[in-house]
């Protein structure tokens, strides 16, 4: 009776299975969530930000069903090769070092890293300016290599979250952090936390570290869905979709030209 | 298969790590046992004035993740201006300082129970004896209670070391380059979680079979009187 029991419901699971595999092809996205303003967990405990909008509008072209898996930014690449998700969008930069790796889409945007510090420190962005001093970044990301070969005379200290930088620069543990610019002044200058704290130095744009804007991270081997994100970021750069997302998070616009 | 290109090349970090893994094991071992003996002594007392107390102390650092407890310390406790503006700012604003707080705080929940409770089952008839010789109580602790008490939390004691240094792996989170912390960096690095932290797994063993041995060699010593008979 067991046996008969269980083989039907085998029999119902894999029917089940593969009449869903025939309609809307089903997403895995991989998301960062501590990200703001691109990517976090509102109040309501749900996500929001930048990259989960650009996803929803980018499934919705596609009319892919998609689901969302929110983890830690060192653990998203890994987990894409293992299959645990099908792609990645969490604002990651395309750079030659990933592409060894991933097979990434065209950018959806492109913004520069800035350095941040306290207004009345009086910190210079150079090599002796910082020298000594507690550069927080976020680990792995664009801004940790940069730093890192960058002022070498100064101590790189790497957090698993951008959130967790910006806490430690309010708490006074870091001189400064190299962050992406959107995300530092929306995610920490705005809040009541940083309103102590400013950019200093240049705009750093640099191609060999922050490659040519963020991407959708894929496999290898996924090619297909590579140029299906590539015509689906066009057509929502086209019809108006993209524009208005960006407008409800930001007074500019984020795509950087062309 | 295996990339042991990648674990060859990163073995410095891991031994780097290894040391900062002793560290913070053997420091917070030290200061929380320095403490646990006399909040032992405490814990086992009739009076429940000296003894309530502890209780609450243990009660609450048993009863929180460790993980909790180092979240409170290092990222909470600087949430405040008027920590951030105290003379002890200076100790909690270092990573290894808070690491090293909460685990002497949590190792010492847990070696003093472990005292306490080997204080309490201690045989009454030592007790009445030493009495009946005339010892003072604190004679009584110095000679008969506390020496055959910590003999006997040695096993258990061993367990809590155990768990003490995989407890230290969280310290990654607080930006200290660790065994944890170093696999950490190598899987981010190369992409390789399997090989990062089966390496991790390997020192943490390695690490684990010293202190079995020292615990080992410390029961032969010690608790040798109180073997099976063969």
């Amino acid at each position: 009776m067991k046996k008969t029991l269980a083989s039907a419901l085998l029999i119902l699971l894999t029917s089940a299975t593969l009449v869903s595999a025939q309609d809307a092809k089903k997403l895995k996205i991989g998301v960062e969530g501590a990200y703001p303003p691109f990517s976090q967990i509102g109040t309501d405990g749900k996500l929001k930000g930048f990259d989960i909008d650009i996803a929803n509008a980018l499934c919705e072209q596609m009319k892919a069903q998609c689901t969302m898996v929110q983890q830690e930014f060192d653990g998203l690449i890994p987990s894409l090769q293992a299959k645990k998700i099908d792609a990645v969008i969490a604002s990651m930069s395309i750079t030659e070092e990933r592409k060894k790796v991933v097979e990434f889409s065209d950018k959806y945007y492109h913004t520069p890293a800035r350095l941040l510090g306290k207004k009345s420190a009086g910190l210079t962005a150079s090599v002796a300016g910082m020298k000594g001093k507690r550069i927080g970044v976020q680990r792995t990301t664009t801004h940790d290599r940069f730093a890192t070969d960058t002022f070498k005379d100064s101590e790189i200290v790497r957090y698993a979250k951008q959130d967790d930088v910006f806490l430690d620069l309010a708490a006074g543990r870091l001189d400064a952090a190299v962050a992406d610019q959107p995300a530092a002044s929306l995610g920490f200058l705005a809040l009541p936390a940083g309103r102590d704290f400013a950019f200093f130095g240049p705009v750093y744009f640099e191609a060999k570290y922050f490659g040519t804007g963020a991407g959708i991270g894929l496999r290898k081997t996924d090619t297909a869905l590579r140029d299906e994100f590539n015509a689906a970021i066009k057509a929502i750069r086209a019809n108006g979709v993209y524009k208005k997302i960006n407008d409800k998070y930001f007074d500019f616009d984020i795509y950087g030209g062309k | 298969m295996l990339n042991f290109d990648v674990i060859v090349s990163s073995l410095p970090l891991y031994f780097n790590g290894t040391l900062v893994t002793l560290k913070l094991l053997l420091v917070a071992l030290a200061v929380g046992l320095l403490f646990a003996i006399p909040l032992a002594v405490l814990r086992a007392s009739t009076n429940p004035w000296a003894s309530r107390p502890v209780w609450l102390f243990t009660y609450i650092f048993r009863g929180t993740p460790l993980l909790v407890q180092l979240f409170l310390i290092y990222y909470g406790l600087a949430q405040f201006v008027w920590v951030r503006e105290s003379v002890v700012w200076p100790m909690l604003s270092s990573a290894w300082f808070c690491a090293m707080l909460a685990f002497a705080i949590n190792t010492c929940a847990y070696t003093t129970e472990i005292i306490a409770g080997a204080i309490t089952s201690t045989n009454h008839g030592e007790v009445e004896a030493a009495r009946a010789m005339g010892m003072s109580p604190v004679t009584l602790y110095r000679r008969i209670l506390l020496p055959s008490a910590l003999r006997r939390s040695l096993p258990a004691y061993s367990n809590e070391v155990i768990m003490m240094l995989h407890g230290t792996s969280i310290a990654s989170i607080v930006t200290l380059l660790d065994i944890t912390g170093a696999a950490r960096e190598v899987n981010s690095r190369f992409y390789l979680p399997f090989e990062a932290f089966i390496t991790a797994a390997a020192f943490y063993l390695a690490l684990t079979f010293v202190l079995v041995s020292l615990f080992h060699l410390a029961e032969k010593r010690w608790l040798v009187h109180l073997a099976p008979r063969t």
